[in-house]
């Protein structure tokens, strides 16, 4: 089981832990909402719970509860631009369809 | 597929629910918008790469709209119809905008609406207008850049903007289908920018924010005190800045120049000064680099070192200074008690602004994050804070009014609904009861300041309640509510609580104060403490003297001629008299005896009145009724 950054994504995510000058990490997770039935989520980190699994990807800690990594597992996030806007992308091989926006996803 | 963020613990949101929200720093050369993502506030480019986006904003004949750079390159050509520096003129009148330095370039239409209009090919346009085109572009940057509809923003102001100035820009924001969290005062964001207002070690810090931007100068004392920022002083210029000191190499330039060539025409005249305008800013820009810089116009080579250009701006930092000082006098407050100073504006870039700033305060000035965006910076926290991304934990920065809101009572007194340095927003309610018998309308005068008396006190609007049922004289009962929102804009309402009858008014004054006016009206109010009260006594006294002739003629109307007899009504009527004059006396012992006097006088008829209402009250009734 794994859940993997791109060495971009890498790098912003510790550049913003920086910049917020706290947290451990970066949580991934899934919670049961949105258009298409799940939708992802993204927090910083400044604790960890009691079940969570820790990876750890281009020296950055990624934190999930074990309830989301059945849906995440063997995702990768990518950092990416598109136009004016910027942000992460997460490629889900457990990902069977999605809604047009893409925030949330179908298994 | 849409690109995600990174939320603050627990603070992640459903899909299609994110609360996105921006800063806009709306100015008077350029605007910013700045946003707040994965924990990162950083100013939005459009997508050429440009942060800043000036000012202007030209109409075109076939009613579209150009705002930005082609705007801005298009000025020269189309005067007209191309509009810069509109904040300005945000929120001023007709009369004001007459008294503003210089002529400006605009045709003004005449109407008889106190806002100015400017003529363009594309019809008559407010400042509001106006001011809203630079907010649309700015939105539309930001909800590219976020992918998203915004759901508020905050939107800076210079801290010495008038109420007016600030409904003003509330406007130009509805107009341009923004919602306003809320106006922050600029200083005040540049502070929040640095995270000055997270620093909790101490209670209470000052710190001094100096802004110089193109065009102006300002100056901004602030207090922090528990996550509360007060602005104790401003000042500046607002006809000094980074372009003054462009005006001093142009100048140097043109001496160099002067013995070389010929007068030319009007024409070459306006069109040579136009490059060596350009010319000047480059050299000054060049000189934060680099020690001295080849100067290169009209045929003029020579070299103007960092030292040359120091002795030619001095006079300008000079001025700069000054103001400093004189803020600090406002504040009452010295040199060694400014713990941060701030510094805002591009033209802070130049190193001995630096230094010299550095120097008078007696430490290094804040310089690390860009002070073209650090407003924007600021007001992207803020934005962030109120859209309710962050955890609760985090402190929400609040102002405060700064000077007390009540309203005239009977007599020319003020009485205080809100006190001065409540932090805003803020609601109160006070009950007040009518004065005569069958009074059916009360009016409302709303006051702004720290003196006891109306005359002393700024009068900010006046409205009536009408609708109040016949009642004896204080038996109504009307609940006044004074409300000021996040902006300081304040909302008067008064209901009857009896029949609900309600008036309101929202004050928008047309002048608003300056911040020395502010200050002087909260020193008189000190210095005239004795003779306020002596003055409130008085009034007091009066208004007790009018209430005790009111109540006498009253009653005397309705039993008078049954209860007294002719001897007893001559009694009463002296004492009555000498009340009358009484009251004019200005010494509150004198009234006072009198309405004694009075009252001693009259108590044989009060018991009198007292017993004949009993007996009126029980005529026909059974004992055993008033057991319980």
């Amino acid at each position: 089981m794994a859940i993997t950054l791109t060495k971009i994504a890498a790098e912003r995510v510790k550049a913003f832990l920086d910049n917020r000058g706290k947290g451990i990490g970066l949580r991934l997770g899934v919670k049961t909402h949105g258009c298409s039935g799940m939708a992802y989520v993204m927090e910083f980190v400044d604790e960890i719970e009691e079940h969570d699994k820790i990876f750890e990807s281009h020296g950055v800690k990624i934190i999930i509860d074990p309830k989301s990594l059945v849906y995440l597992d063997g995702t990768e996030m990518d950092f990416q631009k598109e136009g004016l806007s910027e942000g992460f992308k997460f490629s889900n091989p457990n990902e069977s369809g999605s809604c047009g926006c893409g925030e949330s996803f179908t298994v | 597929m849409a690109l995600l963020q990174i939320s603050e613990p627990g603070m992640s949101t459903a899909p299609h629910e994110h609360r996105l929200a921006a800063g806009i720093d709306l100015g008077t050369t350029n605007s910013l918008v700045a946003s707040v993502r994965s924990g990162n506030a950083t100013t939005l480019a459009d997508d050429q790469g440009h942060h800043l986006l000036p000012s202007v904003v030209r109409y075109l004949k076939d009613g579209s709209v150009q705002v930005g750079q082609s705007a801005q390159t298009a000025l020269t050509k189309d005067l007209q119809n191309g509009i810069a520096s509109i904040k300005r003129l945000l929120g001023r009148s007709i009369t004001d905008v007459k008294t503003l330095d210089g002529v400006l370039p605009y045709e003004f239409v005449n109407t008889n609406s106190s806002v100015p209009l400017i003529h363009t090919i594309a019809g008559d346009k407010s400042p509001i207008e106006i001011s809203a085109e630079i907010l649309k572009t700015l939105k539309t940057r930001a909800e590219k850049t976020l992918g998203g509809e915004l759901k508020g923003v905050v939107i800076t102001v210079p801290a010495y903007f008038d109420d007016a100035q600030r409904q003003a820009t509330k406007d130009a924001a509805r107009l341009a289908d923004l919602n306003v969290y809320r106006l922050l005062n600029e200083p005040t964001a540049a502070a929040i920018a640095y995270g000055l207002d997270q620093n909790q070690t101490v209670d209470e810090k000052i710190i001094a924010v100096y802004d110089l931007g193109g065009g102006t100068f300002d100056i901004s004392i602030l207090r922090l005190n528990r996550g509360v920022f007060e602005v104790l002083a401003t000042g500046g210029d607002s006809a000094l800045g980074g372009d003054d000191f462009d005006h001093a190499i142009a100048q140097w330039i043109l001496q160099q120049l002067k013995q070389a060539t010929p007068d030319d025409n009007r024409q070459q005249k306006i069109k040579k000064l136009r490059q060596i305008m350009r010319e000047a800013r480059r050299v000054k820009e060049a000189l934060t680099e680099a020690e001295e810089v080849t100067v290169s116009t009209q045929g003029f080579e020579g070299i103007l070192t960092r030292t040359q250009f120091v002795a030619l701006v001095e006079p300008l930092i000079k001025k700069t200074l000054f103001s400093c000082r004189r803020a600090l006098r406002d504040a009452e407050l010295e040199k060694n008690e400014v713990m941060d100073v701030v510094m805002v504006g591009g033209s802070t870039r130049m190193p001995i602004i630096r230094e010299r700033v550095g120097e008078f305060f007696e430490q290094p000035p804040l310089v690390d994050i860009d002070p073209d965006k650090v407003v924007a910076i600021g007001a992207a926290i803020q934005a962030d804070l109120l859209a309710g991304n962050k955890p609760d934990s985090d402190m929400l920065l609040l102002d405060v009014i700064p000077l007390s809101l009540g309203l005239e009572t009977y007599g020319g007194l003020v009485e205080k609904i809100i006190a001065r340095n409540t932090t805003i927003p803020v609601a109160k309610a006070q009950e007040f009861t009518t004065f005569k018998d069958n009074q059916n309308a009360m009016t409302i005068h709303v006051l702004q300041g720290e003196r006891e008396t109306v005359e002393e006190n700024r009068s900010l609007a006046k409205f009536t309640l009408r609708g109040i049922p016949a009642m004896v004289a204080g038996a109504a009962r009307i609940k006044v509510t004074f409300q000021v929102d996040a902006d300081g804009l304040l909302n008067v309402s008064a209901e009857e609580q009896l029949t609900g009858a309600k008036s309101t008014i929202e004050v928008k004054p047309s002048y608003g104060l300056s911040d020395t006016a502010i200050e002087s009206m909260i020193t008189d109010s000190m210095t005239h403490a004795k003779e306020d009260m002596q003055a409130r006594k008085l009034r007091e006294q009066q208004v007790e003297a009018d209430r005790t002739l009111e109540a006498l003629d009253a009653a005397m109307a309705t039993d008078g001629d049954t209860l007294l007899s002719k001897d007893e009504r001559k009694i009463l009527l002296e004492a009555r008299s000498a009340l009358v004059i009484a009251k004019q006396s200005a010494t509150t012992e004198t009234i006072d005896a009198a309405i004694k006097n009075m009252e001693k006088t009259a108590a044989f008829y009060v018991a009198r009145r007292m017993d004949g209402n009993i007996r009126t009250a029980m005529a026909g009734k059974n004992i055993n009724k008033f057991k319980d």
